[in-house]
């Protein structure tokens, strides 16, 4: 029997020869390089986090510590802004969402009418500040005046209708084919009531995915909410983590010398912990996001 | 006869009174938070003080733009921003095509989608989060990577508090945050490429380097040019939440953009007018921008995005 030599094709029947496979393990190693750097700096707070100071200071890279310790998470926590600052971002993030997801489709609904009398008026109003702003002070000075400064009203109101949100959120409902909504109207429904029964149940997939894009910009804004809130106690997570992290770090950087000379206690296990405990909610939503985000990108760049 | 149209409009706007009031919220909005504001520009052209208030102020004609462009910041701003957003696009710019051209090389799905949900993650994290791990990592007292340039022997590297990382360092941000996300919209384009066409390469006797070369990137040439077309007009947007984080006393020379500026400017020192002339000539050259973008677009034979 003679032998025959199989040669291995791809997908694409390219041949598999021994250059092609070397390539691929390039790649690949390459591919799974690129996603462990990614994810280490999260790993090495992880880390950082359940270890002691002295581990800290001692090693400089670990992914299992020696010691475990919780002593990070419990000063953390006792110090109660975090805790505070995620209770605050949860409810900023669900009320600001509920109020962006209602004006941006009540809006969408009517513009996604080809009939609507206004129609161009208004989506030309809506462009018009895709492209010009009035800018940071004017708008701050405008929220002021409104009384608005110092108040989470001021958070959700600055961006409570994203132009490209809407704009995507009406060119889904244009879509929808009409029969449902006509015979709707045939058995005297108002335009309301159709747009409620008929119009949301039938978007729910783009609705998820929006309405994941308001939550996660709510949840990560750190600028407005610098901006606008005045009282601590109406701190976000963002702000508490920055005032925890990074205040200290800037000094520590320029004392350097100092801390060197006096050994002060380094913090930076309680700062791990408290970047970790600010992470985690992203990451819970993470498999959601994922799965909508992907989809609301492409619906995005269909229309682009 | 033209009552008569007025009335039909009318008749029109009674029998969708429900559109018209589900509307209204949104036009609200847009009114006292989008187009309220574009007035409030006109403080720009005054000299303003809270007591006499927006209309009670002197007109100033340009004089807040005068100061704004002879004052010595606006030439290290110029120059901080276009730095900033030139490293940008030569750095970050290409890194999502490469990291989609290499993605579509992988033939087991399973893997693929692992690194995609690994490398997609950093871009749902807050620039907060961005910037308090890069203390983690680079500060110069026990920041990881200054921890084990001392232990082999060398001598720590302010990454975060001087003047001449700070670009390399936000770049840097920028292209671990993003660059995994920004695949995305290349991997759409690459999945709509047609299969027979790497099938006709083949029986001509084409590699995979060939294919990539004269199919898979054709393939998404036209996203490319749309994304470095929107990249040039936003050439004034470096992302100004980012910078103010990393931004600090030692490293403020090559840090301070337009944004930054007018936020120290306007809401810490509360100069509005001289400010507000400040935002303006950004809001305005970036504008400018984009419409020249847009209309480079259409002409290469592109859509356009407005």
């Amino acid at each position: 029997m003679a032998k025959t030599k199989i040669i291995k094709r791809d997908a694409r029947g390219v041949k598999m020869s021994l250059g092609y496979r070397i390539t691929d393990v390039i790649i690949y190693t390459l591919m799974g390089c690129v996603g462990i750097i990614t994810l280490l700096p999260f790993l090495y707070i992880a880390a950082g986090s359940f270890a002691t100071d002295r581990e800290l200071t001692e090693r400089a890279f670990f992914i299992i510590p020696r010691v475990w310790s919780l002593n990070a998470y419990k000063y953390s926590i006792n110090n109660g802004n975090i805790l505070l600052g995620l209770k605050n971002s949860f409810i900023l993030t669900l009320f600001g969402t509920v109020v962006n997801m209602v004006l941006s489709t009540t809006f969408a609904y009517p513009l996604s009418k080809k009939h609507f009398k206004g129609r161009n008026f208004f989506l030309n109003m809506v462009i018009v500040t895709m492209l010009f702003s009035g800018g940071m002070i004017p708008t701050f000075m405008v929220l002021r005046a409104y009384g608005l400064y110092d108040s989470y009203w001021a958070l959700i109101l600055i961006g409570a209708i994203s132009p490209f949100n809407m704009i995507i959120i009406k060119n889904f409902f244009q879509e929808l084919p009409m029969e449902l909504e006509e015979a709707a109207y045939m058995d005297g429904a108002s335009e309301f009531r159709t747009f409620l029964t008929i119009i949301l149940p039938l978007s729910k997939s783009v609705l998820a995915s929006i309405s994941l894009f308001y939550a996660v910009g709510y949840w990560n804004d750190y600028f407005n909410a610098m901006i606008y809130l005045q009282t601590p106690s109406k701190y976000t997570v963002q702000i508490m983590l920055r005032n925890i992290v990074l205040k200290a770090s800037a000094i520590s950087d320029i004392m350097m010398d100092y801390y060197d000379q006096n050994g002060a206690p380094p913090d930076k296990a309680v700062k791990m912990a408290t970047t970790l405990i600010a992470t985690v909610p992203i990451l819970v939503i993470y498999p959601f996001v994922q799965k909508f985000f992907t989809k609301g990108v492409m619906v995005g760049a269909v229309k682009g | 006869m033209n009552s008569s149209k007025d009335r039909k409009l009318l008749a029109y706007v009674w029998r969708h009174k429900g559109l018209y009031l589900m509307l209204l919220p949104g036009l609200l909005y847009f009114i006292l938070f989008r187009y309220v504001p574009m007035a409030g520009l006109v403080i720009a052209f005054k000299n303003y003080s809270p007591f006499q208030g927006i209309w009670g102020s002197p007109w100033v004609g340009f004089d807040n733009f005068k100061q704004f462009f002879s004052n010595q910041d606006f030439l290290i701003l110029l120059r901080n921003t276009l730095g900033i957003s030139l490293t940008q696009l030569v750095l970050y710019f290409p890194a999502p095509i490469i990291l989609s051209l290499l993605l579509n090389e992988i033939r087991h799905n399973w893997y693929k989608r692992l690194v995609q949900t690994f490398i997609y993650i950093p871009h749902f994290v807050s620039w907060v989060i961005v910037a308090s791990l890069s203390y983690q990592l680079f500060n110069t007292n026990d920041g990881l990577i200054n921890m084990l340039i001392k232990m082999m022997g060398g001598s720590a590297i302010p990454i975060l508090s001087s003047a001449k990382h700070f670009w390399g360092l936000i770049v840097g941000q920028d292209i671990w945050k993003e660059t995994g996300y920004g695949t995305i919209i290349y991997l759409a384009a690459l999945a709509g490429v047609d299969q027979e066409m790497y099938e006709a390469a083949r029986v001509d006797g084409a590699g995979r380097w060939q294919m990539m070369w004269h199919i898979t990137l054709p393939a998404i040439k036209s996203t490319v040019i749309i994304m470095l077309i929107l990249r040039v007009g936003s050439i004034l947007n470096t992302g100004y939440e980012q910078i103010f984080l990393m931004r600090n006393d030692l490293n403020v020379a090559y840090a301070e953009v337009f944004d930054t500026f007018i936020y120290t400017r306007g809401i810490q020192n509360a100069q509005y007018s001289f400010s507000t002339a400040a935002g303006m000539f950004k809001s305005i050259v970036g504008m400018i921008m984009v419409l020249g973008a847009n209309w480079t677009a259409k002409k290469a034979g592109e859509s356009g995005i407005y």
